[in-house]
């Protein structure tokens, strides 16, 4: 357990009843934000304050201090870590409520019924489990190429940001690679897209303390006005932050305006299938992914 | 909350009515050092946990509780059959009001929602007492059940009770019924077209010629809407303590009323009011789910007795989202007809009000009144019915009524002015009460009138203050995807009530302590209102002190502080003591020092005569003791309740002792009113808007208390900006349970979601049927801080976006993509 957002819920609710449970606040090698020779490194149980407020971080990522600073709450940030906030759990309110569904190791969604409740639910790579990934910081680092430091009993892993979230096509119970004994120990981020044009986006309900419905990461480096190289992430879509390298691939070589965020965004959205709650997710992609490549224009009123 | 940044002077010619001061309970609030119930321990004290039933509806065949009481740590088990018989209540004027068959009673053998407690386990620590709780085994068997008000309308639809669906008092009958009310296919053919079925309804009135006005309109709109169920989240869930001492019940625990809610608990306890004392300091909120506290506090104090234990009992959030009460949802339909110039000549309304399962709220009529009173529509029906559902309990909630039926009209008021070609703020002006306005329905063939209404007032200052003009005529409106819109709305509710009495007392120090029965539920009105006291009687401030929450404090009888009553009716109460006392201490002066009452005043802490001998307050409350009778409270008026006797009675020998009934007049139903204005900007590309500004100019007659004043109208305001923005319960209906437990689900409103810069005013002209002037604010601004921002969602985005609110990034973006409202027209808790 890192800051125990996550933990406690599942513990307070009294649905998981684990019989050890170990507290990893105390481990100092996992805390800490450390400049390398190719990028940073940060440590796990580094809190998303200590990432807002990192002057590095701040000046080359500022794509991670962005997504950072609009998780939940400032409490929630004191307390809560890098870590525990890329492999928290999905919210759906049906399994979170101990409801015997797919991921839970039962055979039904609850939320993929007629009647089901899906508004925050997915659009995309939805198989049997339409619960989403809640992370804000997930596509950030995505989009930074990160690497993910993972111990294992075998020894180090590391892997890329990407790769270590997985969908229900691949274990319908996690959200993550991490299987039990392993431990995600530090993030690494590479100065390859320091400094590169970025770009982050969250919509939710509440202007503070809530979910993403959606959100959207991109890292440009541009020339002139146009795309060299791009990673762009998008979650609350699916199981997993969606890595889109089809829209990477198609925007490169062109110019970074609306009109090609517009063609990224349809093509985001290809295969998407809405649920009975859930179609808006569908133009809030397309818009989101728009925005991303093509900016949004500042609103400047005169009265 | 932002600071209330008003730097305006009210009430000139006083020296407190209208000032601002610091209240004697705000440094232990501010310093974490005020006690709640759950602060409190007592020696050898046990928890308790409930079990709640997991089902929407079913009966308990059997419980089998044997592992959990064999745990080392039980102490004990409460189940239904433990709790006394309900008792019937005896009003004041003698009236016997039989206790009602299908009410909640605490605990309960056929739980008719998800959530209800069954039992509760009371053991040496929580933690015990939770594992003790999984340890029960409950046969329970399923019943048919409905979260949709109309599923069970339907022909042959599942009723939520056994007996019936719906609350109606039938003619002659002395409280509300269940009986089965169904609809026809026909009526339901409506649904096809989005539009809300309207069958039979058990209750309707009407007032004026509705054909006549809807033939003579140049405009007739007819609109359905859907308003959203809410809980009440108040920051102190219902956690209660409970010990018992020398057959007395000592409780403690959050209460909108600390002198009413004693004989609620004797009710609940089917015991003697008497040997109940009810401990209530602090309050975190109330909002109407507390109004004389909760039921649930019996759990504990039953659970005491039969361990021999002082028991707490925490609510947990999740808990008390079950338990904790929540407004009731409205599926509403309004025709409204509109002369060209705007005026509304004929209004039609229908509305159904999701009650949940227990005890008959008054929203649904209350809607109508509101309606008829902020509109005077020229002719109007009003049509309801009140429907029982397997959803948590309602009770009434910040105005209860009010806001349903303000959030059904305002956009329809708002779409006719775009129609017409009118300005938003002009049509609002044509149609607003004024002065002893009137408004339906009829009571024995007349129409029932407000004591005042200064609404066209504070409508045009506010509309001025806050660049109304200006900002409609903003140019774009839209820049990129961003859009502007404006809105702005009437609101109003019931102001205050008559009749309570006020109690003070005269120390031999020269103190004044005022008796105070009203809860302390956040809004200082436990304590502001008796500076009006203070202001008659000429003493300062500093002399005063406020006694509040504890029964065993010998308190008067007072209002509940719900409805928006008690700034109203407890300053009656305040000044009708303090002419008592003036009148005491002017017969005392003049049996002391000669000559006749009327030649003393009373003023800086003495009475005395123009050029003469007085004597100071403590030299007359010495002087009362030695009188006895009426000026020590050794008699009582005749005329006060028989709390504030026996109070008096306890009181007697203490110093000077007044005590006084508020018999002052009234003319008129004594109603609120607030302006609201506000500007957002939506992102037509996520969906996503902001509150960019927001007004709230106000008419609540004097002002008492400027900055306790701004702290309701800019919180209550958010509380109703909550229901448009975001805040909603959302069902399974396949299941009956909630989905949505969470604050991350259910939403309600953060600080920033709201401008930093939130403005309110008040007009400070008072009202003339009531000797300060002052009337109450709590419920007023509610409505109109939810319409404000339907109406400037409808003015940026179109009328053709939403049918119900909140409105949220799903709306907004599915609307604008299909180019018509797409979302479901009239399902429930979506």
């Amino acid at each position: 357990m890192a800051g125990g957002l996550d933990s406690f819920d599942w513990l307070k609710d009294r649905i998981k009843r684990p019989k050890v449970l170990v507290d990893l606040s105390g481990v100092a090698e996992l805390r800490g934000i450390r400049t390398t020779d190719g990028g940073i490194e940060i440590g796990a149980l580094t809190t998303l304050t200590e990432i807002v407020k990192h002057p590095v971080i701040r000046e080359h990522y500022g794509l991670l201090a962005e997504a950072a600073e609009l998780i939940a709450s400032p409490q929630i940030r004191n307390q809560g870590t890098i870590g525990g906030n890329v492999s928290q759990d999905t919210r759906c309110w049906y399994y979170r409520s101990g409801w015997p569904c797919y991921r839970a190791g039962g055979n039904i969604c609850y939320a993929d019924t007629p009647t089901g409740r899906n508004r925050e639910h997915a659009i995309l790579h939805a198989e049997r489990c339409v619960a989403v990934n809640p992370s804000d910081s997930a596509p950030a680092l995505i989009a930074l190429d990160a690497k993910f430091v993972i111990q294992t009993s075998k020894g180090e892993r590391i892997v890329d940001a990407e790769d270590y979230f997985i969908g229900p096509d691949i274990d319908i119970t996690r959200l993550h690679i991490l299987k039990p004994g392993d431990l995600l120990t530090a993030i690494r981020i590479p100065s390859t897209w320091a400094g590169a044009r970025f770009y982050f986006e969250k919509v939710r309900d509440r202007n503070v303390w809530d979910f993403p419905l959606m959100n959207v990461a991109s890292a440009m480096h541009v020339s002139g006005d146009t795309i060299e190289g791009i990673r762009l992430a998008v979650n609350g879509a699916a199981a997993r932050p969606l890595r889109l390298k089809a829209v990477e691939d198609a925007v490169r070589g062109k110019t970074a305006t609306p009109a090609t965020g517009e063609m990224a965004g349809k093509l985001a959205v290809q295969g998407a299938v809405p649920l009975q709650f859930n179609a808006y997710k569908i133009p809030l992609m397309r818009n989101l992914v728009k925005r991303a490549i093509g900016g949004v224009e500042e609103a400047k009123w005169t009265s | 909350m932002p600071e209330a940044t008003n730097e305006r002077v009210y009430g000139p010619q006083y020296k407190l009515i209208g000032k601002n001061y610091v209240t004697t309970d705000l440094l232990a609030k501010v310093t974490g050092r005020s006690k709640y119930a759950e602060d409190f321990r007592a020696e050898g004290m046990l928890f308790c946990k409930l079990l709640l039933s997991p089902l929407p509806h079913a009966r308990v065949r059997h419980i089998d509780a044997r592992e959990a009481l064999a745990m080392p740590g039980v102490k004990a088990i409460l189940t239904a059959d433990d709790l006394p018989a309900p008792a019937d209540t005896l009003t004041d004027n003698g009236t016997v009001i039989k206790a009602s068959k299908w009410g909640e009673r605490g605990l309960t053998i056929e739980p008719v929602y998800q959530g209800e407690p069954i039992l509760a386990v009371a053991a040496v620590d929580e933690l015990t007492a939770a594992e003790a709780i999984e340890r029960i085994q409950i046969d329970f068997e399923p019943l048919p059940f409905v979260v949709d008000p109309l599923d069970t309308l339907r022909p042959g639809g599942p009723n939520p009770r056994t007996d019936g669906n719906i609350w109606t008092t039938p003619p002659g009958a002395t409280g509300p019924a269940v009986k089965e009310l169904k609809w026809t296919e026909a009526d339901f053919a409506e649904t096809k077209s989005g539009r809300l079925p309207m069958g039979k309804t058990p209750d309707e009135w009407s007032y004026g010629d509705l054909d006549a006005g809807f033939k003579s309109a140049a405009l007739v709109l007819d609109e359905t809407f859907v308003t959203p169920d809410v809980s009440h989240q108040t920051l102190e869930t219902r956690s209660a303590m409970a010990y018992w001492q020398n057959g007395k019940v000592y409780i403690h625990s959050g209460t909108q009323s600390t002198a009413q809610t004693r004989p609620a608990i004797a009710r609940w306890l089917n015991m003697d009011a008497e040997k109940v004392v009810f401990i209530s300091e602090y309050t975190g909120g109330g909002f109407g789910s507390k109004i004389t506290g909760g039921v649930t506090m019996i759990i504990p104090a039953l659970l005491s007795k039969k361990a021999n234990a002082p028991v707490m009992m925490r609510i947990s959030r999740e808990e008390e989202t079950f338990i904790g009460r929540a407004r009731p949802g409205f599926q509403g339909r309004m025709k409204v007809g509109f002369s060209k110039e705007g005026r509304i000549l004929a209004l039609d309304m229908f509305v159904i009000s999701d009650n949940g399962p227990y005890d008959a709220q008054g929203d649904s009529p209350t809607s109508g009144r509101m309606v008829s009173l902020l509109y005077q529509p020229q002719a109007m029906r009003w049509r309801g019915v009140t429907v029982l559902t397997n959803t948590p309990p309602r009770s009434a909630q910040s105005s209860p009524g009010g806001l349903q039926g303000i959030s059904i009209i305002e956009p329809i008021i708002a779409k006719a002015a775009r129609k017409l070609g009118l300005d938003q703020v002009a049509i609002r002006y044509i149609n607003c009460p004024e002065g002893k306005a009137q408004y339906g329905p009829l009571v024995q063939g007349q129409m029932q009138h407000a004591t005042s209404a200064f609404l066209k007032d504070a409508l045009q200052r506010g509309a001025e203050r806050f660049n109304w003009q200006g900002r409609a005529a903003r140019s774009p409106k839209r820049i990129g995807s961003k859009v502007r819109g404006v809105g702005v709305a009437l609101s109003c509710y019931v102001g205050g009530t008559v009749g309570f009495d006020g109690l003070l007392v005269i120390t031999p120090e020269g103190r004044v302590r005022f008796q105070s029965g009203i809860g302390n539920l956040g809004t200082e009105s436990v304590i502001d209102v008796h500076r009006a006291a203070a202001e008659v009687l000429g003493v300062a401030w500093e002399k005063c002190d406020v006694v509040w929450g504890d029964t065993s404090k010998h308190l008067p009888f007072t209002c509940v502080s719900g409805g928006s009553q008690t700034t109203h009716a407890m300053t009656r109460a305040a000044h009708a003591v303090a002419m008592d006392a003036r009148q005491k201490l002017q017969e005392i002066a003049a049996k002391g020092l000669g000559g006749a009452p009327e030649d003393y005043t009373v003023a800086n802490e003495r009475v005395f005569r123009k050029g003469s001998a007085g004597m100071t307050l403590a030299q007359a409350a010495r002087r009362a003791i030695e009188l006895g009778g009426k000026y020590d409270g050794h008699e009582a008026p005749a005329d006060v309740n028989k709390v504030t006797k026996a109070s008096i009675a306890s009181l007697a020998g203490q110093g000077l002792v007044a005590a006084a009934k508020d018999n002052y007049p009234r003319d008129g139903m004594t109603h609120s009113y607030v302006a609201s204005f506000a500007e957002i900007e939506v992102d037509v590309e996520t969906g996503k808007y902001y509150v960019v500004d927001f007004l709230a100019y106000a008419d609540v007659g004097t002002v008492i208390h400027p900055r306790a004043l701004g702290g309701q109208v800019l919180g209550r305001s958010i509380l109703g900006i909550g229901h448009a923005i975001g805040q909603k319960w959302v069902f399974d209906p396949h299941y009956g349970v909630m989905v949505a437990k969470r604050f991350h689900h259910n939403k309600p409103p953060t600080i920033l979601d709201v401008p930093v810069n939130m403005q309110w005013e008040a007009l400070d002209t008072p009202d003339p049927e009531t000797p300060v002037g002052a009337r109450g604010i709590g419920e007023p601004p509610v409505g109109g801080g939810c319409a404000s921002i339907l109406n400037a969602l409808s003015d940026a985005l179109g009328d053709e976006i939403f049918r119900r609110a909140p409105v949220n990034a799903d709306t907004i973006l599915t609307s604008l993509e299909a180019g018509r409202p797409v979302q479901h027209p009239l399902m429930a808790h979506i």
